[in-house]
């Protein structure tokens, strides 16, 4: 009731305005990450918009995939900040969409909701020994290093020599470089105090990244690559044959491919100036590309339980450049090493059974951000796309799909004259069903907290890794 | 400035006066619309500066805040401006890599610094992602960083 609603406005300190005298249209974005302040942002040049997030605290990858030592790149939390902070718009955390309130309530209660939950599964090999012990998706040992709370119990396995990382892009880098950095320049960054102990007592000294085609498919980009060769007590360990040709390739390939390649060949195939062999020389870990390599199997050690290596395909590449496939040769390799990192792809979920999901592309299926056979149902972010890109990419294909909205919303396509309720019709569900959602203000609680504790340690924050905790804080 | 104040419209001159005792510098951008919006910097402020500092309305523009650590202030030149702008360092050609429609004379906003020589540049903002089919970037399939 209108009553109701304005109470539970009022709870939350905000005071939402009555159904029947609300002057601007009432949108939901789904997902409290960089994809749901982006549509955010862009809509609130006209609508109201409340986010809503499963989590207590918002910013998704930002916060939980952006490498800790990669603080510039979350900037842009800033931005999505002063989103919040806007009039007409409202965040409300600890709301499971799917769980605590469906889709279909959602759509009652808003002229057009945008679902940007992002990619919470991963693409899995699919190969024998892949449950075995010591061997992690990249996206949860990331989630791991950077206080994801469902990731908070992962204790990977860090006493053996050689690490294997499958696959060759940004997340597999970020790892390899994780894995092997010096621990006194970890201890200055917002990884969890947790994983840095962990990997202060590490015995890791090899890394191998490994990919299914060759040096000129690695999806990787060179700002990454140039970490890892000036990364500092380390060496590479490149195979030179396996860069055979790419010189000849080199001459007609775009410019960001070819810095990026050149860079591999110069790393494995130049003999070093004095300095940097010297440098190589004393250097006590190592970490190396390898090309043409599918995995086929992980096997496991004596105790039949732990990884002990990983039998890999030996491939060729038929075609060239972006299009090329890996194709088996017939030939087999083993790799030996005591942990198993797969870096193939997050993946995204379906959360709702009244949401179209394609299973094969996991996304959800659109046209310009406009979900398929349901007016007034939008995606942006990876679930529109599929998990590829950076930020900047997530930013304007959320941006489209706001433009989307506001087009349907002006064009007369959805209907948007009669009042919808907002979040003064979810609140008192939500409220029935003993869920407290949190408010952006409570949110800043969190973060006070939060760089409190870092602060003590040197650190620029030293996340809560706990949603208790989380929600504990906020009401002190 | 000598000019005979007869050959010179008055306006002109004025406006050249102007801009030596300001000490600004005149840049043109050009929006993806295609409008021309005109701005003052300060010699040593950077383009990202000035987009900020005139709240000029570019969708996304510098969501990083000028740490070399995203390419959404992405701007193209002339040739001839271009070669006015000085040396890239490795680490801005890295980031300019990821941009969408990277041309020969692209440079990041947030590393280009005004100078006198730079007085009434042209500076063209250009489209981030022209078609939802392209989301894909066609050298590079980049994961999150």
């Amino acid at each position: 009731s209108e009553v109701e609603g304005w109470i539970w406005g009022r709870r939350l300190g905000v005071i939402t305005r009555s159904a029947s005298s609300a002057a601007h249209q009432k949108v939901c974005v789904v997902g409290g990450g960089p994809a749901g302040f982006y549509t955010a942002q862009h809509l609130l040049k006209d609508v109201q918009v409340d986010i809503y997030e499963r989590l207590p605290v918002p910013f998704g990858l930002v916060r939980f995939g952006v490498a800790p030592d990669h603080p510039e790149v979350k900037n842009v939390i800033s931005t999505f900040t002063q989103t919040a902070h806007h009039a007409r718009c409202c965040y409300y955390g600890n709301v499971n969409v799917g769980t605590d309130v469906s889709v279909e309530e959602l759509r009652e209660a808003y002229h057009a909701v945008v679902l940007s939950y992002g990619a919470e599964g991963n693409r899995s090999m699919g190969v024998p020994g892949e449950d075995l012990e010591g061997v992690y998706p990249a996206k949860d040992f990331v989630g791991w290093y950077n206080g994801l709370p469902s990731n908070r119990e992962l204790n990977p396995g860090l006493d053996c020599e050689t690490a294997v990382i499958l696959g060759q892009g940004n997340v597999a880098l970020d790892v390899a470089r994780i894995l092997l950095s010096p621990i006194d320049e970890l201890k200055k960054t917002d990884i969890t105090q947790r994983s840095l102990d962990a990997l202060a007592q590490s015995q890791v000294r090899r890394v191998l990244i490994v990919g299914r085609r060759g040096p000129l498919q690695i999806a990787g980009t060179i700002k990454e690559l140039r970490e890892m060769v000036n990364l500092p007590d380390t060496k590479p360990e490149m195979v030179a044959s396996e860069f055979e040709g790419m010189a000849e390739a080199l001459k007609v390939i775009p410019r960001p491919r070819k810095r990026l390649t050149e860079l591999m060949l110069k790393t494995a195939v130049d003999p070093p100036a004095e300095k940097e062999r010297q440098r190589r020389q004393a250097a006590s870990r190592s970490w190396g590309l390898r090309f043409l390599r599918s995995p086929l199997e992980v096997l496991a050690g004596p105790d039949g339980a732990r990884v002990a290596g990983i039998r890999l395909a030996v491939n060729r590449l038929e075609g060239t450049g972006d299009g090329s496939v890996a194709v088996p040769t017939g030939e087999v390799e083993t790799m030996d090493c005591g942990l198993v990192i797969t870096s193939i792809g997050y993946k995204s979920l379906p959360i709702d059974p009244a949401v179209p999901f394609d299973p094969r592309k996991a996304i959800v299926p659109n046209s310009l951000g406009r979900v398929q056979q349901a007016a007034g149902l939008y995606c942006s972010g990876w679930l529109k796309t599929g998990p590829v890109g950076v930020i900047a990419t997530t930013m304007n294909n959320s941006f489209d799909t706001a433009h989307s909205v506001v087009e349907d919303l002006t064009s007369g396509c959805l209907d948007a004259t009669s009042a919808k309720p907002g979040s003064t019709g979810i609140g008192p569900l939500l409220d029935k069903r003993g869920v407290k959602p949190v408010s952006f203000s409570d949110w800043e609680k969190i973060n006070q907290e939060e760089r409190r504790r870092g602060a003590a340690q040197g650190k620029p924050r030293e996340k809560l890794l706990d949603v208790e905790e989380m929600l504990k804080t906020w009401t002190v | 400035m000598g000019l005979p104040p007869s050959s010179s419209p008055t306006g002109l001159r004025r406006a050249a006066s102007q801009s030596s005792s300001d000490n600004k510098v005149t840049v043109h951008f050009v929006n993806r619309d295609g409008e021309k919006i005109t701005a003052k910097g300060s010699p040593g402020d950077s383009l990202l500066d000035l987009v900020i500092n005139e709240d000029l309305d570019f969708d996304g523009f510098g969501a990083c805040e000028g740490t070399l650590a995203c390419s959404t202030c992405h701007l193209v030149f002339s040739e001839e401006v271009y070669e006015k702008l000085g040396p890239v360092t490795d680490e801005e050609m890295d980031m300019l890599d990821l941009a969408y429609g990277l041309t020969d004379t692209s440079r990041l906003g947030c590393q280009v610094c005004l100078t006198r020589a730079l007085e009434g540049m042209e500076a063209r903002v250009p489209e981030s992602v022209a078609d939802i089919r392209q989301t894909q970037d066609i050298t590079m399939g980049m994961t999150m960083k």
